[in-house]
């Protein structure tokens, strides 16, 4: 596979990342699992920054990835935090039980 | 030591000239960094983490209201701190007594272009400010109504708006992403904190997961982006779309949407707009009011950067889509609103229609749409915010008392409550003489003079509708009695809903300046049509000089 080849593909597998982070986090019912989907899509994200920083000859590209990590970082602590508030209010309540307020 | 080690290894026949040669490598210059710029932020963000520090070194209970004071003294000196920089862009020669002479003049952009600081960044960050500083009059009370005193909360708001103010500074795609994650993080935590309440932490948690779903949709947005443009810089992509004729530009307006998306989301814009009934009816009422107000100003500051000042030339691609949510928003944003029971529900959803009133500026894609945009959010801030601080207080103890019924014969207890409520209300409703007349006529203004008339039409008709909603809650508090007539006993004085100093002062404050700013708009207006974004090319740092010239696009 010649290197734009590779690029694509690459592109593509972030794409195809995105896609699956992005449904999971719709389709499953687990908190846990749906913040390791977003860490998925964000994860994806950057895999899609890296690999325009390579087409472009952009280091650009490379160093945005450090502040989306931190970024990432600081989600994932507070929505673990959040699902430790919940769960001990309501030991093992997923999704589906977040249901009080609608209307 | 590592250097004299390579030394070491590379030959001792080498004489220790390489050395400095790689030391002279290493060096990498900094941006020139304008400090002044950045003051109003680094007052909420220093601010925010001494109040933290010095709090936790505190031996016994803090004095009442001391947070509260402390938050909105910080809030107050950032918003002040704003008026020199005001000054120098338009150019002042004085400021009341005191002779600035600014140099240079206009708006200016620094930290190698990162950040951009022009009117509409400074007019958004006393916005900004003034949303915390309510919010936290607000919080006082609330906080020590429902034992859960502590500085996290007022710190959490100080952080979140530091979020918001570099969000509307920001220059960069990937800053506007700090700015916007910042905010939201610290929102997301505010909206979970009241511990004893489990609706708040179903609050949180919802906003968490759509919140994160939209910020990484965003983030996806901005990747596309710098893979069709080069760069994450608006100014850069500013450039590079007028002067290259793109073959094949899939990728920009699939970014380009992405970045609509996650920016619609934070606005809470229909169809996007799920979360937010849901979060102002769970989180704390002082929250809600931060988010309803600072977070909402925050959002409509970078989009009107990314969509209004740098894709003016894709304005056919994105403002179909903006036009579209405008509509929906406003549509059923007034509709699902009147058939709520929930008062905290229908704020929500009349925040919606709010929110589209303010698209519809921004579809525009006028300096004059700018300016309406301003004009809204600065008067929008005062109104939600007091709307919501009447919430606060009527929720009682346990922040649960939102339903309308609960409103019920509020005149007869809290004549003053139902009063300003109804002030308020009406503003929101867009009744002349209020603050909220002049936001939407300046709204639908910009909507007429770009040509968008089916919007404005349905601008208005929404407005009569959602009329019909505030006018619901001011029955349900003035004409308490039953059918026949009868008025019931005098509520007694223990059925007197308590008002704490705190709440008191913010709507004193919200009342008065929404009905000053209606009476005098042109308070407001000159502050709105001076405020205008401006994207501006840093010059390199070698230039010495922090501010640069040649403004290439200014507020179009």
């Amino acid at each position: 596979m010649d290197a734009q080849n590779l690029d694509l593909a690459y592109l593509a597998l972030a794409a195809i990342l995105f896609a699956i982070g992005g449904v999971g986090l719709l389709i499953r019912r687990n908190p846990l699992v749906m913040i390791m989907c977003v860490e998925l899509m964000l994860n994806a994200v950057n895999l899609t920054f890296v690999t325009f920083g390579k087409m472009l000859n952009d280091i650009t590209g490379q160093v945005i990835v450090f502040f989306v990590l931190v970024v990432a970082a600081a989600e994932v602590v507070v929505g673990l935090g959040l699902v430790v508030a919940m769960s001990r209010r309501r030991p093992g309540a997923d999704a589906d039980d977040l249901r009080l307020l609608r209307g | 030591m590592s250097l004299a080690l390579l030394a070491q290894v590379t030959g001792a026949t080498q004489d220790p000239t390489p050395i400095t040669a790689i030391q002279d490598q290493v060096h990498v210059p900094g941006p020139d960094i304008y400090w002044p710029a950045l003051i109003p932020l680094l007052i909420l963000l220093v601010g925010g983490l001494l109040l933290l520090t010095f709090s936790s070194f505190l031996r016994k209970k803090a004095p009442r209201g001391i947070f509260a004071a402390a938050t909105v003294a910080i809030a107050v000196a950032s918003a002040l701190s704003v008026l020199p920089l005001w000054a120098q862009v338009q150019g002042w020669d004085k400021l009341l007594w005191w002779d600035i002479h600014p140099n240079p003049s206009g708006a200016y952009t620094t930290i190698g272009g990162m950040v951009g600081v022009d009117g509409f960044t400074l007019f958004v960050t006393i916005v900004i400010c003034a949303a915390v500083a309510l919010a936290a009059l607000l919080t006082d009370g609330y906080l020590r109504r429902e034992d859960m005193e502590g500085p996290e909360f007022y710190v959490l708001m100080l952080l979140s708006a530091a979020g918001g103010l570099i969000m509307a500074m920001g220059n960069d795609l990937i800053v506007v992403f700090i700015g916007l994650e910042t905010l939201s993080i610290a929102v997301y935590v505010l909206s979970g904190m009241h511990l004893r309440r489990i609706q708040s932490q179903e609050s949180g948690i919802k906003y968490f997961v759509l919140g994160a779903f939209s910020s990484a949709f965003f983030l996806y947005g901005i990747a596309l982006i710098y893979g069709a443009t080069g760069s994450t810089n608006l100014v850069h992509i500013k450039t590079f779309m007028s002067q290259t004729v793109p073959t094949q530009n899939g990728l920009l307006l699939i970014g380009l949407g992405l970045l609509v998306v996650g920016l619609a989301f934070k606005v809470s814009a229909v169809p996007f707009h799920a979360w937010s009934p849901d979060v102002y009816d769970g989180a704390p009422t002082p929250a809600v009011a931060w988010m309803a107000s600072g977070v909402k100003a925050a959002a409509f500051a970078g989009m009107i950067r990314i969509f209004v000042l740098t894709f003016s030339n894709y304005e056919a691609t994105w403002k179909p889509i903006v036009y579209a949510l405008a509509i929906a928003s406003m549509v059923v944003g007034a509709a699902l609103a009147v058939v709520q029971s929930n008062v905290k529900r229908m704020l929500a959803y009349s925040s919606i229609s709010h929110a589209g009133f303010i698209l519809m500026a921004v579809e525009a894609g006028s300096a004059q749409g700018n300016s309406a945009v301003l004009f809204y959010l600065a008067a929008y801030v005062f109104m939600v915010a007091g709307s919501f601080g009447i919430a606060t207080i009527v929720g009682r103890k346990g922040d649960g008392a939102h339903s309308l019924a609960d409103y019920k014969g509020l005149a007869r207890t809290n004549p003053e409550l139902a009063v300003a409520f109804t002030v308020l209300l009406l503003a929101q409703a867009g009744v002349p003489f209020t603050a909220g007349f002049f936001a939407k006529f300046y709204a639908v203004e910009a909507a007429v003079d770009a040509s968008s008339w089916p919007l404005a039409i349905i601008a208005m008709l929404s407005a009569v509708v959602s009329a019909f909603l505030y006018l619901r809650i001011i029955v349900a508090m003035f004409m308490s009695g039953a059918d026949d007539g009868d008025d019931g006993p005098v509520p007694t004085r223990a059925e007197r809903i308590p008002v704490p100093v705190g709440a008191g002062i913010a709507l004193t404050l919200c009342v008065v300046i929404t009905m000053v700013v209606g009476l005098f708009p042109n308070l407001l207006v000159d502050a709105a049509e001076k405020g205008q974004p401006a994207l501006v090319q840093y010059d390199s740092p070698s230039s010495g000089s922090a501010a640069a010239a040649g403004t290439t696009g200014t507020g179009q």
